[in-house]
């Protein structure tokens, strides 16, 4: 039996350190695992409480991300709670995998810490990882802070564990930005936390052997589009599961979260939509320009995947630009983030001026005044009921301006 | 240890793999996956590679498996079965166990693309990491499910779809990796070869039980002849594989401890690689004059091996 972790009502932790304690209050039963910076603190934090007795869990340290996800998914279909952390390129090698587990509806959470892409190489805090999964069939929840890191690894597991879902979830929280930022956080005690997640709830596990299951079976042109068909359908329904378990941690926590998150928006003439923890950079960015006067309000998709698009679009049913910031390299289009808004609006018939901006990749700074710039240039276009602005500008980006129309 | 005294007997364990499936007619990974799945009266769950197998046993909505059977993709196989594993282990600490009264053994198959190559780094891993589940590579030297490429399981001089016999060249040019040894390397504390055989069933299946209760991760190297890519008729099989260790093309014998060399099977009399050879259309073109020299080559590599495996025997090493 693991030990009980005697934790303050306020805690100082990274997001690294607030996704390992959620790891281990859900007293996980398997943990397979490849370090890779900057979410290896994740693996080495539960490696800790596992040698001073707090995890009675398997831990396996396998040899690679891909492994890591193979391991996770053989012991998932065995039938037990199941995570794992990985960032980047460990994110990469196991995008294969990403989709078998979700093809299999396993419960399975992982704790993401977003970072860039290679190549180049680039260790830091961007969303480029998290858009090459955004198809692989999980629930993807975004984390701003390391409170948030907490909260919604604690709600990852209810969700995903939930038999009107039983998909996988990652967590994403900003490499360095959020995982490496000592911040407040006000855990819940460990008899709380395991109580508000619940025993895990078998479904077909492998190891009940008097009754033998087949895990990843073949099916071709005659069966796999209705297999897909029912996992996009389960995507599509779980956000009333989601909602609920939101609605049931806020009565154990006080803190309330949504599937998708405002500030200011109510009386805004403009929006800027952006995810992580620029999100925190922009609300005091937003305070600045409603000094001076201009009504800006902000948006964030806490679940990216499955999309809340109606709940975006009557979000932003009033504003008349809408900026959308996207942390990754487009690659020869619009941002992830600006598709999925144009799409909600568009499918309202809503028609805010939109615009797109690409910020922040591998680690680079974007202050409040960069947001306030993004600011002003929103609300020209709104003040000239077109667009004035450019569709595509880049933010913080040294060199000559570059832009794309 | 499951004890097995007949075939008769052996013959009779209820099917934990069941007929009915896809593979073809002649194919030794049936004979091959029905010694091991009826060598243990413990549960299993087993987890297997994509491949012929694969493709052939659990095609919605049907399966052959009467045991609890995973498949992810062609290179994890082995994590996969760890990470079951693990769980198993998990559960039983935690007293969460479904069925409190069955022991579970775990069992992944892969065929020798998905063992020897692609598959290889979750295999040597799993292996490093000690779980407790037994490997056995069905290895039919080559990628035969996708239409007989080459794979590093493939035999000097063979033709293959990648590596094809031309006016310019004679097949494949290296030498089959040893797998067998590497993973004794990684101080399993069981390996063997096998072959599916009428003569050497005994072999196969008390190597499968032994494999089995062992503790820790171990390992069958267990050669399948493939009637479609090595062309063969499909009643030959058995002869083939027989062949294969007659000829010391394929010798049997088992490694405990990672280095304690025991040959299960010495043929009375070694008979010449060509006798083998010949069988097969894939080596057709090796009796060409201006490829005799690669028989030879052949033999060379047989004898020495041979010699190789008998001398550390004799040395306990």
């Amino acid at each position: 039996m693991a030990q009980k972790y005697e934790l303050k009502s306020k805690e100082v932790w990274d997001g690294n350190m607030a996704a390992a304690h959620a790891l281990r209050q859900a007293q996980v039963d398997v943990v397979a695992a490849y370090p890779i910076t900057p979410s290896t603190p994740i693996v080495q934090n539960y490696a800790q409480f596992l040698a001073d007795g707090y995890v009675d869990g398997e831990f396996v340290m396998v040899e690679s991300e891909h492994s890591a996800m193979s391991a996770c998914v053989g012991a998932a279909a065995a039938g037990g709670r199941v995570a794992t952390a990985t960032s980047s390129q460990g994110y990469a090698l196991m995008v294969e995998v990403l989709y078998q587990a979700s093809g299999m509806r396993l419960p399975i959470v992982m704790t993401v810490v977003n970072r860039a892409l290679a190549s180049p190489l680039n260790i830091h805090g961007d969303h480029s990882d998290l858009y090459l999964g955004r198809d692989a069939g999980w629930i993807h929840l975004i984390a701003n802070n390391p409170q948030e890191a907490y909260d919604m690894t604690l709600c990852a597991f209810k969700i995903a564990e939930d038999e009107r879902v039983r998909l996988p979830v990652t967590t994403n929280q900003d490499g360095f930005l959020v995982s490496h930022t000592a911040q407040v956080v006000k855990p819940l005690q460990d008899e709380d936390a395991y109580k508000f997640i619940g025993e895990y709830k078998p479904l077909n596990p492998m190891l009940d052997t008097k009754n033998p299951v087949t895990y990843g079976a073949q099916t071709e042109e005659e069966w796999h589009f209705e297999h897909k068909a029912n996992q996009h359908k389960a995507l599509m329904d779980s956000p009333a599961v989601i909602k609920e378990v939101f609605d049931e941690f806020e009565k154990i926590s006080g803190r309330k979260y949504n599937l998708v998150e405002t500030y200011k928006l109510d009386d805004a003439d403009i929006a800027l939509v952006l995810m992580g923890s620029a999100y925190e950079t922009a609300i005091l960015a937003v305070d600045k320009a409603r000094e001076e006067g201009i009504k800006v309000g902000l948006l964030m998709p806490r679940v990216f995947r499955p999309f809340p698009y109606n709940e975006v679009a009557e979000k932003l049913k009033n504003v008349k630009a809408v900026a959308a910031l996207d942390r990754s390299a487009p690659m020869g289009t619009t941002g992830a983030l600006y598709n999925e808004v144009a799409g909600a609006l568009a499918a309202n018939g809503q028609s805010a001026i939109m615009t797109n901006y690409i910020y922040g990749l591998g680690g680079r700074d974007t202050t409040v005044e960069h947001i306030l710039d993004v600011i002003k240039e929103t609300n020209e276009n709104a003040k000239a009921g077109k667009r004035v602005t450019d569709l595509q500008g880049f933010i913080n980006l040294r060199g000559p301006k570059l832009s794309f129309n | 240890m499951k004890n097995i005294t007949n075939l008769k007997e052996f013959a009779c364990t209820p099917d934990r793999f069941q007929g009915g499936h896809r593979l073809c007619p002649g194919c030794a990974h049936s004979m091959i996956v029905r010694e091991v799945v009826n060598a243990t009266d413990d549960d299993l769950v087993i987890s297997t590679a994509t491949g012929c197998l694969e493709v052939c046993s659990a095609i919605y909505p049907y399966t052959s498996w009467d045991v609890s059977w995973i498949h992810i993709g062609f290179e994890n196989a082995a994590a996969a079965i760890s990470g079951a594993e693990a769980m198993y282990k998990a559960l039983s600490k935690k007293d969460k166990l479904y069925n409190e009264d069955r022991r579970i053994k775990f069992v992944a198959f892969g065929g020798d693309g998905g063992t020897y190559d692609i598959g290889f780094q979750s295999l040597s891993g799993a292996a490093e990491r000690g779980h407790d589940f037994l490997y056995v590579c069905l290895d039919n030297e080559n990628y035969a499910n996708t239409g007989g490429q080459r794979s590093s399981a493939t035999p000097l001089g063979a033709h293959t779809s990648t590596t094809p016999r031309g006016r310019v060249s004679y097949g494949e040019k290296q030498r089959k990796k040893d797998l067998t040894m590497i993973m004794a390397a990684h101080g399993c504390p069981y390996v063997a070869t096998a072959i599916p055989s009428t003569k050497h069933w005994k072999d196969l299946a008390t190597k499968a039980a032994k494999a089995i209760s062992t503790v820790g991760p171990t390992f069958i190297n267990a050669l399948s002849p493939c009637t479609t890519e090595w062309k063969f008729k499909p009643e030959e099989t058995t002869e083939i594989a027989d062949l294969a260790v007659e000829t010391c093309a394929f010798p049997l014998y088992e490694i405990e401890d990672g280095h304690k060399l025991r040959i299960t099977y010495r043929p009375k009399q070694k008979i010449p690689i060509e006798e083998y050879l010949s069988r097969q259309g894939r080596f057709a073109h090796l009796f060409k004059p201006e490829n005799k020299w690669i028989i030879e080559e052949w033999q060379k590599n047989v004898d020495e091996y041979w010699d190789y495996l008998q001398r550390r025997e004799e040395a306990g090493v």
